[in-house]
């Protein structure tokens, strides 16, 4: 997918306009999330990496953060633009703090004023290239919601980004029911993310797994999973491949 | 109120720190007809007394519904009173695009206060000369407040604005203690009890007010007038039915409860054409 026009603004220096201040191509990107209600609340899971193209350069980087009160905000896609989109929701969050009045932002508002910012940059062929999840509790309800780069928006009661979408939503629709206890819905994401550490090569084996619930949110410290080489099938991979090449 | 060189100008205060363009603007909301609201835990009930320019003409709208869970009841110039409910409107719709949410009703009121506030602080404008009584919901349950052209707004239990409104606030002053737990039927009945003190003797009739209602659970909307006449049939029928059995000489309850006006409020003729 590409986001370029054909069309000659001249240099940046004279012309605001020129084509550097467009998002053209992600450098810095993290790869899946995954995220399930359970009973109390949501959970969701990421890994602590950040890409440089095929070069897996940042290890450390948290790719979930809290938002208010309500909400956990997990974000794939270019680093650069989810720390952007953490600047405009801290704006957002002051200002409804500010006001002082017993009010607050749910996860559902949250979730929709990110929906209309992605596709509002979309619009104007400058999109922030990310595919962000949010999930949140609010007056005992759960919310789980995502949106894409190009403003596309949902809610379900579990989601996946990027690579996410292909290996863990199976596991996902098969084995996700309503109320799991939170140890197993944390066996579950970890399920998930082992297969997406066998088969997505931008996931490192260092993640975190943030839970929120009526009572705020919590991020756990890193760690890593157990991964077993020795299946019969990663000692010879290209034995069902038979080929000329 | 006396005419006076520093009552010219909205900016000019005068000597003893009034800002009297102000003060003549909220003169503009007591010279409209009566508006009327109260509210529960729950509810919000907005009523307001129906009053046409001629037998001809039909009557002017007072209540104007601004979202799903907000209503607003004006006083004063309605087209001032127009303009401001469209602001509202919008502010309203803006805010539910944006968030799926429905605007606090408390963070509107802000928004109209500062609004009303602009007014009050340049040359080249005039204060908004009209009253409104704003009901709605937010995440702590029903509200109602009142704005002024001043800029001020303040939260009420219920209230009153317009001409004859010192009749209703009496009334309501007896009984606003109670409110708050009050049934959405018992609150409906008391501001069409309200709207009867402001009409000084008249019989109360459903087509000479109009009513609306919001409430958690329940959108705006008007009463039809079937209902409103059935509300108004279960006191009058009482009252009747008082006269009966007191005989003649005792007071039955309609009129003893007419007892709080304050004779203030310009007479009919008095009301400038554009006003209401």
């Amino acid at each position: 997918m590409t986001f370029t026009i054909p069309i000659d603004n001249g240099d940046s220096v004279k012309n605001a306009e020129a084509d550097s201040q467009r998002t053209l191509y992600p450098y810095v990107t993290g790869t899946s999330i995954v995220a399930i209600k359970y009973k109390d609340g949501v959970l969701m899971a990421s890994d602590m990496g950040g890409s440089y193209g095929s070069t897996l350069r940042y290890k450390n980087i948290e790719r979930m953060k809290a938002i208010g009160k309500h909400s956990l905000l997990g974000a794939s896609g270019e680093i650069s633009d989810f720390q952007e989109i953490l600047r405009y929701l801290d704006e957002l969050v002051l200002n409804d703090n500010m006001w002082d009045d017993g009010n607050s932002l749910g996860p559902k508002e949250v979730h929709n004023y990110l929906t209309r910012v992605m596709y509002n940059r979309r619009n104007k062929f400058n999109p922030l290239w990310n595919t962000l999840v949010l999930g949140g509790v609010k007056k005992g309800e759960s919310y789980l919601g995502m949106v894409s780069m190009i403003g596309v928006s949902f809610e379900d009661n579990h989601v996946a980004t990027g690579f996410g979408n292909h290996l863990a939503r199976p596991i996902l629709r098969d084995e996700w029911h309503a109320d799991l206890s939170f140890e197993e819905g944390v066996k579950l994401l970890e399920k998930c993310m082992r297969v997406l550490l066998y088969r997505d090569r931008s996931a490192i084996n260092k993640l975190q797994i943030a839970k929120i619930t009526e009572e705020g949110v919590t991020v756990s410290q890193p760690y890593s999973l157990k991964t077993f080489w020795e299946f019969q099938a990663f000692h010879n991979p290209t034995a069902g491949a038979q080929g000329s090449w | 109120m006396f005419r006076n060189q520093y009552d010219t100008d909205v900016t000019t205060w005068s000597p003893t720190g009034r800002l009297f363009q102000v003060e003549y603007a909220m003169e503009a909301v007591k010279q409209g007809s009566a508006a009327i609201g109260l509210r529960s835990r729950s509810h919000v009930v907005l009523a307001c007394v129906n009053k046409a320019q001629s037998e001809l003409s039909s009557h002017q709208k007072k209540i104007f519904k601004v979202d799903d869970h907000i209503g607003v009841a004006i006083a004063g110039l309605t087209a001032d009173g127009r303009v401001l409910s469209r602001y509202m409107r919008s502010e309203a719709i803006n805010h539910s695009f944006t968030y799926e949410s429905p605007l606090p009703v408390g963070r509107l009121v802000v928004h109209l206060a500062d609004k009303a506030q602009v007014c009050t602080q340049r040359s080249w404008k005039r204060p908004y000369g009209v009253g409104l009584l704003v009901g709605g919901l937010d995440e702590s349950g029903a509200h109602l407040y009142y704005n002024c052209p001043s800029g001020n707004y303040f939260e009420y239990q219920a209230f009153a604005i317009g001409s004859r409104s010192q009749a209703a606030k009496t009334y309501l002053e007896r009984r606003f203690e109670s409110f708050g737990d009050s049934s959405r039927e018992d609150l409906i009945k008391d501001a069409i009890l309200a709207v009867r003190e402001t009409l000084q003797g008249e019989t109360l009739k459903s087509s000479l007010c109009t009513v609306s209602v919001l409430g958690v659970g329940e959108p705006f909307h008007f009463l039809d007038q079937e209902t409103i006449q059935k509300v108004i049939d279960t006191f009058e029928k009482v009252a009747e039915d008082e006269e009966v059995e007191a005989g003649d000489g005792e007071a039955a309850v309609a009129p003893a409860e007419e007892g709080g006006d304050g004779g203030a409020g310009a007479g009919d003729q008095d009301v400038a054409p554009m006003e209401m």
